[in-house]
């Protein structure tokens, strides 16, 4: 009964994961960077939630601001990409993936001036447990839980049904053929980055239901941690970053639960590891053929 | 003729400044503030590191993340050795540091071959995965070790600089010492014929294959020559601390260095050099220049200053702005010389700076795929 709720608990975590990795994982599959900037994202989400919350724990509160956080993450991310990384379209990936280390430190330093580095406890809702059965999990679980499912599934069905969907995948198989079939390639890599920061402010909503408390860092951990998930996942694969992120989510809640709980981090990055020595391109990656 | 004179300089000049650095700071060490000298020593470390790494990723071609883990092991084990050692007969001194930077070097070559393995498999973003991953498991097992072993949350107790045995001064000339071998060896191994086998693996792994190069043992041997200098540097950090904290080593400080060799240049040795210095020393000022208020803006302005050195740098639409105003450009035209069209290669086929890779994958679009058993002779005797 206990493993049952752990296992709830990690399907939960898992979808905060999942909804990270697949902002890592589609800017990868589209603009071929590695977005480290991407953590630090959900930290600014955390805080616009932190700010539009105020003092109040009224529930319209709370609506605003997630609706805040989505705005501001969306608007902050496409702004990155058009600042930060579109000058770059072209040059080497290692400089565009330094740019984005620079920009995830300058949204780091920004934070730190604003709120200073002393961490912030924030409480976005007050919720119950749900009783069913014999189980008792929070609200707040399940809510994640199904609300990242749903997210999910909406995205499956744009990625597959809407043209810019469609476009996206051309351009993430092809960018110069799909830009020759008349997709505005630049537009696709500013929708895809809008989408990916929507996803990490959501994200940022939930990690702060599960761990109140918010510092100018925050972000690193849970980026570094989908980051991996998109990795086991196969990185620019959309079902993959979905499959990582559980898989991930329910070894820290499963470990988490035992006496090995201090050596979480690094079992999780062993199975990384050990799963990559046995699948190189991770559990849905596409097998990258070498062209002589 | 000029060629060769301009060869000589090139390939002796950097010793040359490092030995005028070394005597100053012999000369003058006693007399310069403590806080220029241990300015110095933290750049000495940064340059070690830098050097390391830019073994791995400018030459190897291979995206590392998880440099600090193999600086972690080298500063907890040559740390822990120094302390065993001071406390015994050897006493606080040059032999001891010696011996247990040899240690702390040989334990982080040790993980390169653990981390190495897996780089056989695995490239790009998913090696730079495992590297990341990697270097979290050491701290965290350092973090969680037994605390009579490596003091476990509380950090590691190591014997530091000044306060007995060696002194700043001492510690700091050793550090540049450290330095000087490391460039000998990187730059003789480029040089050498591994060197060369190692950069072919670089710019095209099949071909290198295909032309006899064992790129099994290359691809560890880069790595654990690599880790070797970063465990050094790790013990010779250990003696700037008195007490070595495994939260130091997080993966911010692999990107640290990861900066510090993109900036300096991909397959540049001095390049990596001068930037380790310059990064360093700019942090160092940054903190100290930026007080009071101010001092919440360090990590904006080394953020901001970062981005703008790249995005200038390599953004493809300031190229011709680029090639007019580069530095190379202005000495040229300072010397009021025309530029030969013949000079130019002579410069290309210099030593130290080989052309950055291309991506083949980008370049070709013929969709041929190598059989894996024609490109191993082994397993088709098989």
């Amino acid at each position: 009964m206990n493993f049952l709720v752990t296992l709830i608990n990690g399907l939960s975590l898992g979808g905060v994961y999942a909804l990270i990795a697949l902002g890592y994982t589609m800017v990868y599959g589209i603009a071929k960077m590695l977005n480290f900037a991407h953590g630090d994202i959900i930290m600014v989400g955390g805080y616009t939630v932190l700010v539009a919350l105020g003092t109040s724990g009224k529930p319209i509160f709370t609506v605003i601001a997630c609706v805040a956080a989505i705005v501001v993450c969306c608007i902050l991310g496409v702004t990155i990409e058009k600042v930060a990384y579109k000058p770059l379209r072209g040059a080497s990936p290692l400089a565009v993936l330094i740019t984005a280390i620079g920009v995830s430190y300058f949204l780091e330093g920004l934070a730190q001036i604003f709120f200073g580095t002393n961490a912030k406890f924030v409480k976005i809702a007050e919720m119950g447990i749900l009783h069913i059965g014999g189980l008792s999990i929070g609200w707040d679980t399940v809510i994640t839980l199904l609300v990242s499912a749903a997210i999910m599934a909406a995205l499956t069905l744009f990625v597959k049904m809407t043209k810019t969907g469609r476009a996206m995948v051309a351009v993430s198989e092809d960018k110069a053929a799909a830009s020759l079939m008349g997709v505005n390639v630049n537009a696709i890599i500013t929708v895809t980055f809008a989408i990916g920061s929507i996803l990490a402010a959501v994200a940022s909503i939930f990690y702060l239901m599960r761990y109140p408390t918010l510092n100018n860092t925050m972000g690193a951990m849970p980026g570094i941690k989908a980051f991996t998930a998109a990795v086991i996942g196969g990185i620019g694969s959309i079902p993959g970053a979905m499959i990582g992120g559980i898989v991930l989510g329910i070894i820290e809640c499963v470990f988490n639960s035992t006496p090995l709980a201090p050596y979480t981090v690094a079992i999780e990055f062993a199975i990384l590891i050990v799963l990559l020595l046995v699948r190189p391109n991770g559990i849905l990656g596409k097998k990258r053929r070498e062209k002589v | 003729m000029s060629l060769k004179k301009n060869a000589f300089v090139k390939y002796y000049l950097i010793y040359v400044i490092f030995a005028a650095i070394i005597v100053f700071f012999v000369a003058l060490g006693g007399v310069l503030p403590r806080s220029f000298l241990s300015n110095s020593l933290q750049m000495a470390i940064a340059i070690l590191l830098s050097l390391s790494l830019s073994f791995v990723v400018g030459f190897l071609g291979e995206l590392s993340l998880g440099h600090a883990g193999f600086m972690c092991a080298g500063a907890y084990l040559g740390g822990k050795v120094a302390s065993i050692l001071a406390a015994g007969a050897l006493g606080n001194g040059i032999l001891t540091f010696i011996i247990s930077v040899l240690v702390g070097g040989i334990v982080a070559a040790v993980l390169g071959v653990v981390v190495g393995l897996p780089a056989l498999r695995l490239k790009g973003d998913y090696l730079a995965i495992v590297t990341l991953a990697f270097c979290e498991i050491v701290r965290v097992l350092f973090l969680n070790s037994p605390k009579e072993a490596f003091g476990g949350a509380f950090g590691l107790e190591t014997p530091k600089y000044g306060s007995s045995g060696i002194s700043l001064q001492m510690m700091l000339i050793l550090a540049l010492l450290l330095v000087v071998s490391a460039i000998a060896v990187f730059r003789n191994i480029i040089r050498s014929k591994h060197g060369r086998a190692v950069t072919a693996i670089r710019d095209n792994e099949i071909a290198a294959r295909a032309t006899g190069v064992d790129v099994t043992k290359y691809k560890l041997f880069a790595f654990v020559v690599s880790s070797f200098f970063a465990g050094i540097a790790g013990v010779v950090y250990s003696y700037t601390q008195s007490r070595v904290q495994s939260s130091t080593f997080d993966y911010n400080y692999s990107i640290d260095i990861l900066v510090m060799v993109v900036l300096g240049g991909m397959g540049s040795m001095n390049g990596s050099i001068i930037s380790a210095a310059i990064i360093t020393f700019l942090n160092l000022k940054l903190s100290t220049v930026l007080t009071g208020n101010l001092a919440v803006a360090k990590d904006l302005v080394y953020a901001l200053i970062l981005i703008l050195i790249v995005i200038f740098s390599n953004a493809p639409s300031l190229r011709s702005f680029r090639e007019k105003y580069n530095f190379r450009a202005i000495i040229e035209r300072l010397r009021k010389k025309e530029m030969d069209p013949a000079d130019i290669k002579n410069d290309a086929g210099s030593w130290d700076r080989i052309p950055t890779k291309i991506e083949m994958n980008e370049v070709l679009s013929t969709d041929f795929k190598v059989q894996e058993s024609t490109m191993n002779p082994d397993k088709e005797a098989k």
